[in-house]
């Protein structure tokens, strides 16, 4: 009679989803979403403070998304997809802090100093 | 004793099954996570060249502000009825499952059709991705997760035929929570595509 039982946890353990966090998670991307196109489209604040603003809320709704709808950390002990969504982060920021770093370190390294700039400037003349 | 042990037989088999899906879907995961990596390195690539526009327009100059929330609020929504649909799911409801996945599929086709019209739109007024290194990482970037998002729909037809020919067999509710799971992730990842390319652009960033 212990097999039927170990099923019935397992069963158990499939139903955990909840209506309510669906639409929590749907509530609060709304929200995300319109509060980052109103700052945006009326010019609420200075240009860094609405970057640094937008960003935040980008990041809260991946947070968001990824726990209410992809049911991150809802996993039991070993939380295999939580490493390697942890592990992919890791990649994802070294791709693009990377590339960014590279490309923009190598476009200051190229760029003509200023006094040529100038010296070109008057041949054109 | 004989009953008994059928019992636990059948839930033996149920139990291994159940087990199988969960590699499966674990296999899944491990892919999505890949193709995180993938939308990573186009996010790179527009960032190194958003700002060569060569004589081409700038983002502020061609992106339409209300026609992107549109497009966004649409495959929003499609991603919460894709969630309800995991639930009916979960209660084995094959009317409710085909009710919401129908939902899902709707928006998400409106989303596709309104991102194809602004491609068009695009290349009509000879703003195509041949113009610059802009249009080129743009047109790369959110022409894969549109691609994706083909795909899913594609998927999701498929899905509606087997539901109806077969019903909620453990092999189908396996494929319909990976396609719930891809359909969330293309969500997530046009959080990014709003934020970085449209309304970054919009703030001439």
């Amino acid at each position: 009679m212990n097999q039927p039982s170990k099923s019935v946890a397992v069963q158990h353990e499939e139903s955990k989803l909840k209506l309510s966090s669906y639409i929590t998670g749907f509530g609060l991307s709304l929200l995300f979403t319109l509060a980052t196109y109103l700052l945006v489209t009326h010019h609420a604040a200075s240009r860094n403070t609405l970057v640094a603003l937008i960003t935040v809320f980008a990041l809260a709704q991946f947070i968001t998304q990824a726990f209410l709808f992809l049911h991150l950390g809802s996993e039991t002990k070993p939380r295999w997809k939580a490493g390697i969504f942890l592990f992919m982060l890791g990649v994802v920021f070294i791709l693009v802090a990377g590339s960014i770093w590279i490309m923009y370190s190598l476009n200051v390294r190229q760029t003509i100093p200023q006094e040529i700039q100038y010296v070109n400037g008057q041949d054109n003349l | 004793m004989e009953p008994t042990l059928a019992i636990s037989k059948t839930a033996l088999k149920h139990q291994e099954e159940t087990e199988k899906n969960n590699h499966i879907l674990f296999g899944f995961w491990v892919y999505i996570m890949t193709d995180c990596v993938l939308f990573a390195s186009l996010f790179a690539t527009y960032a190194v060249l958003h700002n060569n526009i060569y004589t081409g327009p700038r983002g502020a100059q061609i992106f339409d502000l209300p026609y992107v929330l549109g497009e966004t609020l649409l495959l929003l929504t499609s991603s919460f009825f894709c969630g309800l649909a995991t639930i009916s799911l979960q209660n084995r409801s094959k009317r409710k499952v085909i009710l919401y996945f129908a939902l899902t599929f709707l928006l998400g086709l409106g989303f596709l059709t309104m991102e194809l019209k602004e491609f068009r739109h695009l290349v009509l007024i000879h703003e195509s991705w041949t113009r610059s290194g802009f249009l080129s990482s743009y047109f790369t970037l959110v022409g894969t997760h549109g691609l994706h998002i083909t795909i899913g729909l594609i998927w999701m037809a498929v899905m509606m035929v087997r539901i109806l020919k077969n019903g909620l067999t453990s092999g189908n509710v396996r494929r319909l929570k990976m396609l719930a799971v891809f359909w969330h992730f293309l969500d997530v990842i046009w959080i990014f595509i709003f934020t970085i390319v449209y309304m970054f652009g919009a703030l001439h960033l």
